[in-house]
């Protein structure tokens, strides 16, 4: 039959064959580069919202007028400096990190969350009172969960040590357990806990279960979430890496010497 | 004429339902019911994907060798899937981020490769297009049955918009955990199939065996 | 090393693809009447699963990812929008290949597995693997195991959800809930059986 004849004569199928896939490779790459302006506005305006979250978790607190007045910086993480060459408002630090020109490989005993790539630069948001010096500071943290990257925000009081505030805008953890590290009660934990002991050394943390109120490390800890000891470990590791010498350290050190 | 196709865009909401009947494309009717907006983004997601490759792969039925014809029909899904992904990033981020791989898992959706191999290459371009809007339809009816049942039920609310308010909110509803809980969706699909069949006999399995009781009831 | 044990005790129990997040519900339900065809059809998605996860894991990582093309000088390419089509590409390579090996070497199983060969090439278990490997940023290790615990997952629920199957056969269920509809109830129970699990680790 001619139907038959048609479909099965190679030349004929061969060129049927790739005009289909031409077709479609028109018609998906179009769409991907006219939509694609689209898709990047949509996550730049995401990305504003993560910082929102932070922003009103401290609205309300004393930090509320300086959250309103936050300029942000570029920081070279190695040595604390202000990046001379890249400017906040068109600088990524997610793309760097996956970069391998703009990040660096983490040496596995040293890489305590679990991130693999370190960007070497990332944007930090401050506020400054009347006299210029530092009285807020916000910092972009990340790590892994249980199964899922974890990244959030934590806010700084002027000395460096104490929270203001940590709030995770994006985590892929278990329901009602990991996941409640983005509950309300958790992140009502952490307002008021010290980063550093009056020794220098670096303290913060999240406990193993329970904390005791009153005792020293209350003064430090959050108490661990039952049910999900590998999340909450996975944001004591996060802190303790990005508020060390691998991380924001160097930049914090300068800040309490008055460089920041 | 117009009876075949009436009968192409109906017959698979309950006679032919994809979901209760044709055991297709269960999967992702599953994981995004917990409420009931991701259902009906899915829900036109597929109905898009599957009246458009139902146009598609019938419209070059007659030139597909044997050989290729299943990886030339995914390929032609395979786009149509990737286009609607990216209008969805484009023009309902929050949404697409909740879907996250569910939008990619159309390709491998049963109903859409199943209904482009099942009819759309034996039949016209208008009648596959139908067929695809048809299923598309009868998928999305089983789907937002489930989502509604399952964000009443489970936060009180439909579309966001809260009808039952809860015992967190000050009201008097009790939210049913399970019903946020994945395998609810599963119970209500099973209710839903049982009370299909309660009105339509003719979809019932024969049971292979039947109990000795029964056996000596019928020789009576 | 615990890392990665970890990580297939959960792929297996925890985020069991078949009762946690229903993939491959299609041929799960279908395969499932007899124990030696779903034990045949467990068998050939472990196989792919351990095959194209990795395989999709180097592709993804070193072609299509934002900046994966770095090392050829095409930093600034991203296409990851190609990914759904390459990955798939890949899995019905992976699974021609089975199929030829098979038909070849295990002529028995080539044979009991029928049509459901080709079918694990649409089967939502194995791109929905792939995809959540990409999702997750998994490394090459971390993807082996994730693809073999996922397999072996999947192949455990349908074993099990065969053998209450053939049970149900000599039991009284209402007509309406007779086959299909009774599958789901069952399914229902048994996923909610592997949330116990979450409990671990």
């Amino acid at each position: 039959m001619a139907e038959s004849t048609i479909r099965e004569r190679p030349v004929q199928a061969l060129m049927m064959v790739l005009g289909v896939a031409m077709v479609c490779a028109l018609l998906v790459s179009v769409s991907a580069v006219k939509l694609r302006p689209h898709y990047l506005a949509n996550l730049e305006a995401y990305r504003k919202a993560q910082l929102e979250s932070i922003l009103s978790a401290l609205s309300g607190t004393r930090y509320a007028a300086a959250a309103g007045n936050l300029e942000s910086r570029v920081v070279e993480l190695d040595s604390g400096r202000y990046s001379e060459r890249l400017d906040a408002a068109t600088f990524d630090a997610r793309k760097a990190a996956a970069n391998p020109d703009e990040s660096m490989l983490i040496p596995p005993h040293r890489d305590i969350a679990g991130i693999k790539r370190r960007e070497k630069n990332a944007t930090v948001f401050l506020a400054r009172d009347a006299n210029g010096d530092v009285e807020l500071i916000i910092l972009p943290v990340r790590g892994s969960g249980y199964q899922s990257p974890l990244y959030g925000y934590l806010a700084l009081a002027g000395d460096t040590s104490t929270v203001a505030a940590l709030k995770f805008y994006e985590q892929g953890d278990t329901p009602g357990m990991g996941a409640r590290i983005q509950s309300p009660s958790w992140e009502a934990l952490w307002p008021g806990k010290q980063v550093y002991d009056d020794g220098g050394a670096l303290k913060i943390g999240v406990a193993r279960g329970k904390v005791t109120p009153g005792s020293m490390e209350a003064s430090y800890m959050v108490d661990g979430i039952s049910g999900a000891t590998r999340t909450s470990q996975g944001v004591h590791r996060l802190l303790r890496f990005w508020l060390g010498e691998f991380g924001f350290g160097p930049y914090l050190e300068r800040v309490r010497r008055g460089e920041g | 004429m117009t009876n075949r196709y009436w009968s192409a865009l109906t017959t698979p909401l309950i006679g032919e339902n994809p979901i209760t009947l044709q055991i297709l494309g269960i999967c992702s009717a599953l994981a995004v019911t917990t409420a009931l907006d991701t259902a009906l983004v899915m829900s036109g997601a597929v109905t898009c994907v599957l009246a458009l490759s139902g146009a598609s792969v019938s419209m070059v039925r007659r030139y597909l060798p044997r050989s290729v014809r299943i990886i030339v029909q995914i390929t032609i899904i395979a786009s149509l899937v990737i286009i609607v992904d990216q209008v969805l990033k484009a023009f309902a981020f929050e949404i697409s981020r909740r879907l996250s791989v569910f939008v990619g898992l159309i390709v491998t959706n049963c109903i859409v490769l199943g209904r482009a191999e099942g009819f759309a290459m034996r039949h016209g371009v208008l009648a596959s297009t139908l067929d695809g809007i048809g299923n598309g339809l009868g998928y999305s009816f089983i789907l937002l049955l489930v989502g509604a049942v399952r964000e009443l039920f489970g936060h009180g609310s439909l579309l966001g918009v809260q009808i039952f308010w809860t015992t967190a909110q000050g009201g008097a509803f009790d939210p049913l955990q399970l019903m946020l809980l994945p395998p609810s969706a599963f119970f209500i699909i099973g209710g839903i199939i049982w009370f299909i069949r309660a009105k339509r006999p003719e979809q019932v399995d024969r049971s292979e065996f039947k109990i000795r009781d029964e056996l000596q009831e019928e020789r009576r | 090393m615990s890392e990665l044990f970890d990580l297939f005790l959960r792929s297996v129990f925890i985020e069991n693809l078949a009762l946690s997040f229903f993939l491959g519900m299609c041929t799960f339900l279908a395969v499932s009447k007899r124990v030696d065809t779903a034990f045949g059809v467990g068998l050939a998605i472990i196989c792919v699963q351990t095959v194209t996860v990795p395989v999709n894991n180097l592709i993804y990582v070193y072609i299509l990812a934002p900046g994966a093309l770095a090392w050829a000088g095409l930093g600034d390419l991203d296409l990851s929008f190609l990914s759904l089509i390459a990955f798939i590409g890949v899995i019905a390579a992976m699974v021609q290949v089975l199929e030829m090996v098979l038909e070849f070497r295990i002529p028995r199983l080539y044979r009991a597995l029928g049509i459901f060969l080709p079918l694990i090439t649409v089967n939502c278990a194995i791109l929905g693997g792939t995809l959540f490997m990409a999702q997750r940023d998994y490394t090459f290790g971390e993807s082996v195991i994730y693809g073999f615990g996922t397999g072996t997952g999947w192949a455990l629920a349908i074993v099990m959800l065969a053998a209450i199957r053939e049970r149900l056969k000599y039991s009284d269920i209402p007509d309406g809930l007779q086959g299909l509809g009774m599958s789901f109830m069952v399914v229902g129970l048994m996923s909610l059986g592997f949330m116990a699990f979450s409990g671990l680790g």
